[in-house]
């Protein structure tokens, strides 16, 4: 497990919705058909931009856990999000996902980002016939009720709470996870800030964010460093059982305190 | 290049390979840089464990007259041990980040060595001789009473095994907040600069406890940071000329006899992106990893996550040449973002005669691109073509459609395996090319 399949996983999650993928104006009725199944297979341009954020966000919390973070690394990841964050306000997208504070779309929901790695003329294509225009009327409202069903799924607050108590759940105390959902929403409360680099409190001095995070760190820090691959590959599973899981854990630490007063 | 046809191709044979044969790497043993000396004779590597490795190449034998001499292990140190920063309750790797040796100028090697931290200069002797015949001690090694030595006896030298030592001459420490990346020795061999990601610091060999900061990058408000110094070098011939290279895909020129603190760039190296490849990898991958020289010093070269990049440098607003290393890799940024691939950062080297260039790629795959010819060709380094003298046979990616027989598809890639490191003699076409914990030794087959 881990890293080696996770990169596999991802090598499909790029190939995965190629094929489905049309941008031409459609002329016969086979065409169509063919395109709306391809349709339904390819999520939207901008649930693939959320799913880069998530996942860069994720990049930046992992790196202050190891051992010194690459700076150089950091600065590059940092400078993405800051990236899609621009997009996104000026889309208007940002003060949709903000308002339904849905920035923490569970893993499970990581999608093809494909589009995101194609080049810009092609993007611009496809923004502007943002999936269903070039449809015929016919077909415009089953489209919109597909990706209006996508970007309410994305920002759910169902979702969003996923990603951190799963991470953290196996590992981690109680409390902790209190923590890291604190210290997630201060990464990306600066983000919320309108001031054009907000981004910037991850850098505000590497030693003092290092802190901040400390008491999270605690918990993880006995732990050994777990590639982010092998914490991704951690999500799907959590999903359905989530609440159930919860308890479970409690139970157990429960259970543990219990014994050791009980043997003291 | 072999298979190309043409009388001038190189036809590169497998001569040797270092290291253990496990499939389990021990992570001390990934080799983290690989460097020759002047004349070629040593090839140096260093490892995440902290250990120097200087392999020797043997006097070429005049029987054999269809090989050359063989590089064996002439000497290995503890160049640096894992510290803690108590400060920031960090550890401190002792990982070798770079090996630069110093020209020859007596019987003694010397080089100088880093970490993220420090940096070192080594005096790598040789002692084939020792003092035989002192009469001022028993045979126990006890000292004599003095009053019972009668006669005064010189002692004499005697052969010996050869022994090569090696010995910390001086310690360059406590001058870099941020982690080293770069060293570079000037051309007037008394200074050296280092580059970490926000400064560089120029250095005189002889003086370990200051260093004069040539370079900051750093903003006032660390929120404001956007780009990080990625590598930088000295100019082979002008003392006062240097480069570096930032994580935004630009190289500044400085000079130094303009104003003590470099900051402002002589001149600026950047190539305007191409706007229908933009998305959002694209700044990502025109991070430089690499910067090198040409030995003429009239050009250099870049290495960026899929190309390399030849500069004049008097032309600022765009490189002269371009060599796509692994462009079927730019459909996979995604994943390569997912698993941090995109973050490898890949060194680059020039021949002799600045007439080839080599980088190395994924899969223990290395580029080789022939700037006279065009031609360019993909080499593996692997145990399957172990036999002296085998000619390496070219490798080729296939990107998508049919595979031929003997191509391999982009998806079947072993993104572990990755040459990071790889090195050109000065003047004979020997290569050393390092995959995660092996060093090859490739050479031209000679007729």
């Amino acid at each position: 497990m881990g890293e080696e399949e996770g990169l596999r996983q991802a090598q499909l999650l790029d190939t995965m919705f190629v094929r489905g993928l049309k941008r031409k104006c459609f002329d016969g009725e086979e065409d169509i058909e063919g395109t709306l199944a391809g349709f339904k297979a390819i999520p939207s341009y901008n649930l693939q931009r959320q799913s880069l954020l998530d996942m860069s966000l994720v990049k930046l919390q992992l790196c202050h856990m190891l051992v010194e973070p690459n700076l150089c690394r950091s600065v590059l990841i940092a400078n993405t999000v800051r990236q899609i964050q621009e997009e996104m306000t000026q889309d208007g997208t940002w003060q949709m996902i903000n308002t339904q504070n849905a920035g923490h779309a569970s893993l499970d929901r990581l999608v093809s980002t494909d589009i995101l790695c194609r080049s810009s003329r092609e993007q611009t294509e496809a923004k502007h016939s943002p999936g269903y225009s070039t449809f015929p009327k016919d077909f415009e409202e089953t489209q919109s009720q597909d990706s209006s069903e996508i970007m309410s799924a994305v920002s759910s607050g169902q979702a969003p709470r996923n990603l951190q108590s799963n991470m953290w759940e196996m590992e981690s105390p109680q409390e902790n996870r209190g923590n890291f959902q604190k210290s997630l929403d201060q990464i990306f409360e600066t983000l919320e800030n309108k001031s054009p680099n907000s981004v910037e409190d991850l850098f505000s001095e590497v030693d003092s964010s290092y802190y901040d995070l400390d008491t999270m760190l605690t918990g993880m820090m006995s732990n050994t460093k777990m590639g982010h691959c092998d914490v991704l590959e951690t999500f799907p599973s959590q999903t359905t059982t989530n609440s159930n899981s919860n308890c479970k854990s409690d139970l157990n630490e429960l259970d543990h305190i219990v014994e050791i007063l009980v043997e003291s | 290049m072999a298979g190309a046809g043409g009388g001038n191709d190189i036809q590169w044979c497998f001569s040797q390979v270092k290291g253990a044969v496990d499939d389990d790497v021990a992570e001390a043993d990934i080799i983290s840089t690989v460097e020759f000396n002047h004349s070629g004779e040593l090839l140096a590597t260093g490892d995440k464990g902290g250990r120097v490795v200087i392999f020797q190449q043997e006097q070429e034998n005049k029987t054999q007259a269809h090989s050359r001499g063989e590089y064996n292990v002439y000497s290995t140190f503890q160049s640096h041990e894992p510290e803690f920063d108590y400060l920031k309750s960090l550890e401190i790797e002792e990982k070798i980040n770079k090996i630069r040796w110093l020209p020859q100028k007596n019987a003694a090697q010397f080089l100088l060595s880093t970490n993220d931290k420090t940096i070192k200069l080594w005096k790598i002797s040789e002692r084939d001789k020792r003092p035989e015949g002192y009469n001022l001690k028993e045979e126990d090694g006890r000292y004599r009473d003095p009053t019972t030595v009668t006669t005064l006896r010189v002692p004499v030298f005697r052969p010996m095994d050869l022994m090569v030592e090696a010995s910390p001459r001086r310690i360059f420490a406590n001058a870099h907040t941020y982690h080293i990346n770069s060293i570079s020795i000037n051309s007037d061999y008394e200074t050296y600069l280092s580059a970490d990601d926000l400064r560089i610091n120029l250095w005189h060999l002889e003086i370990t406890d200051r260093s004069f900061n040539i370079v900051d990058i750093k903003p006032a408000n660390m929120e404001e940071l956007t780009e990080v110094i990625t590598a930088a070098e000295f100019h082979p011939n002008s003392c006062n000329t240097f480069v570096y290279s930032s994580s935004k895909g630009t190289i500044r020129l400085c000079d130094m006899r303009a104003s003590a603190l470099c900051d402002r760039h002589s001149k600026l190296f950047e190539e305007p992106e191409d706007p229908s490849n933009r998305s959002f990898f694209s700044e990502i991958i025109s991070s430089i990893s690499d910067v090198k020289f040409s030995h003429s010093g009239r050009y250099m070269m870049t290495r960026d996550y899929l190309s390399v990049k030849i500069w004049d440098l008097n032309m600022e607003n765009r490189p002269v040449e371009t060599y796509q290393v692994h462009e079927y890799l730019r459909s996979k940024l995604c994943s390569l973002y997912e698993n941090d691939c995109i973050f490898d950062k890949f060194e680059c080297c020039w021949n002799g005669s600045d007439s080839v260039v080599m980088t190395g790629s994924y899969n223990n795959f290395f580029r080789m691109f022939d700037r006279n010819t065009k031609r360019d060709i993909t080499l593996e380094a692997s145990r399957e073509n172990n036999k002296p003298r085998t000619v390496l046979k070219p490798r080729k990616v296939c990107a998508s459609g049919k595979r031929k027989k003997d191509e391999i598809s982009v998806d079947s890639l072993d993104f572990n395996k990755k040459i990071l490191h790889t090195a050109w003699h000065p003047k004979e076409n020997i290569i050393a090319v390092a995959t995660t914990n092996n060093l090859y030794i490739f050479q031209d087959k000679m007729n």
